[in-house]
């Protein structure tokens, strides 16, 4: 990924490059966003979820979206399951062994803050972000199938505004709702439509 | 044997432990103490107990309980043989050699409650890291990363 990457910063420096450096940037998007093999990370009841994700019923391989067991193999690392401290130095070593570039969910309560091991637990680690940058939080004891698809799609949508030129990030607007948006129910209340 | 004879042996065998031994519905319990425990499990083995299920242990603030759970698959009795040891000399004899499978669970407890078995063959954390220090199912364990619950939960 290294000529990718000095391809990008070199072609924002020519003139009219900007225009070459787009089109680039939404093939790259589109091809990466279209295709993450996964790494799962499972060590405990999440992992059940995502086995489940993965087999027919929910058939994620629809979403190009195909398990493999060696990091090496992978760019999107799913964590899914309790990450202990014993744990942690493994976790570390494989997020360093995937080719870059990479991408994490953090799949379920545990690897997002503890989650029901928070308090009094000697042996957990509150949050894997402690260890390896996140890029999906997915919140769930566990989180359903259909969540961890959604967030399939929103790192999809992440990807797909990353750009090769590191100053030419694009922000993503997250489709999920901001703690001022009113909820649901009171969003019908007022205005009849969801909001 | 069935659960009646082994009452009486077990009674015949060790007076003193014998008021202290109940037997109720296939589950017996023997309190042992700590220097009779590698003898007294010997014998058990004799008698028929041919299969340690577990061990763990209790802390109960000045002593530590030790519980071995047998099975005596002849004589369809589990029995619960309890053991306290000081927790200012935690040591008791290992029963690997009685029992082999409890070399891994003399080792859980060693790694957890830092109780110390002589004889073990190799005595090393089981479950934390090797450069952990502690242990941390003692009730007087701290450290520093732990988050305690407040009140209010
Ligand atoms: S978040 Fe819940 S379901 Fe997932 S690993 Fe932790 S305890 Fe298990």
């Amino acid at each position: 990924m290294a000529i990718i990457d000095d391809l990008g910063a070199s072609l924002e420096k020519l003139p009219g490059g900007g225009v070459a450096l787009t089109t680039l940037d939404g093939f790259m998007g589109w091809s990466r966003s279209m295709s993450e093999w996964t790494y799962p990370l499972g060590t405990a009841c999440c992992a059940m979820e995502y086995i489940a994700s993965s087999f027919s019923r929910f058939d994620f391989d629809r979403h190009g979206s195909i398990p493999r067991s060696d990091p090496r193999h992978c760019d999107v690392m799913v964590v899914a399951g309790t990450i202990t401290r014993k744990m942690a130095p493994v976790l570390k070593r494989l997020y360093e062994q995937m080719p870059d570039p990479k991408w994490v969910i953090a799949m379920g309560n545990c690897t997002v803050s503890g989650g029901i091991f928070y308090y009094d637990s000697y042996s957990v680690v509150r949050g894997i972000d402690e260890i390896v940058p996140v890029d999906i939080y997915l919140a769930g004891c566990p989180p359903r199938p259909e969540a961890f698809q959604d967030a399939v799609l929103q790192l999809r949508a992440k990807i797909k505004a990353h750009s090769i030129a590191p100053s030419n990030e694009r922000p993503v607007r997250s489709t999920l709702p901001n703690a001022d948006t009113p909820r649901k129910g009171e969003g019908i209340a007022e205005g009849g439509e969801r909001s | 044997m069935n659960a009646e004879e082994l009452k009486d042996r077990l009674c015949a065998q060790y007076p003193d432990l014998c008021e202290s031994l109940s037997i109720e519905s296939g589950r017996a319990t023997l309190v042992v103490a700590a220097q009779d425990l590698h003898a007294c499990a010997a014998d058990l083995k004799d008698m028929g107990f041919d299969f340690l299920e577990m061990l763990t242990a209790l802390d109960w603030g000045d002593e530590f309980e030790l519980v071995y759970l047998l099975r005596s698959h002849e004589m369809a009795v589990s029995m619960f043989a309890k053991c306290r040891v000081l927790r200012d000399a935690p040591r008791v004899a290992s029963l690997v050699d009685v029992w082999p499978a409890a070399n891994w669970h003399e080792r859980e407890v060693f790694d957890l409650f830092g109780i110390s078995f002589d004889g073990h063959p190799d005595l090393r954390r089981l479950l934390l890291p090797e450069d952990w220090s502690g242990h941390p199912l003692r009730k007087d364990y701290e450290d520093e990363r732990i988050v305690r619950r407040p009140d209010y939960i």
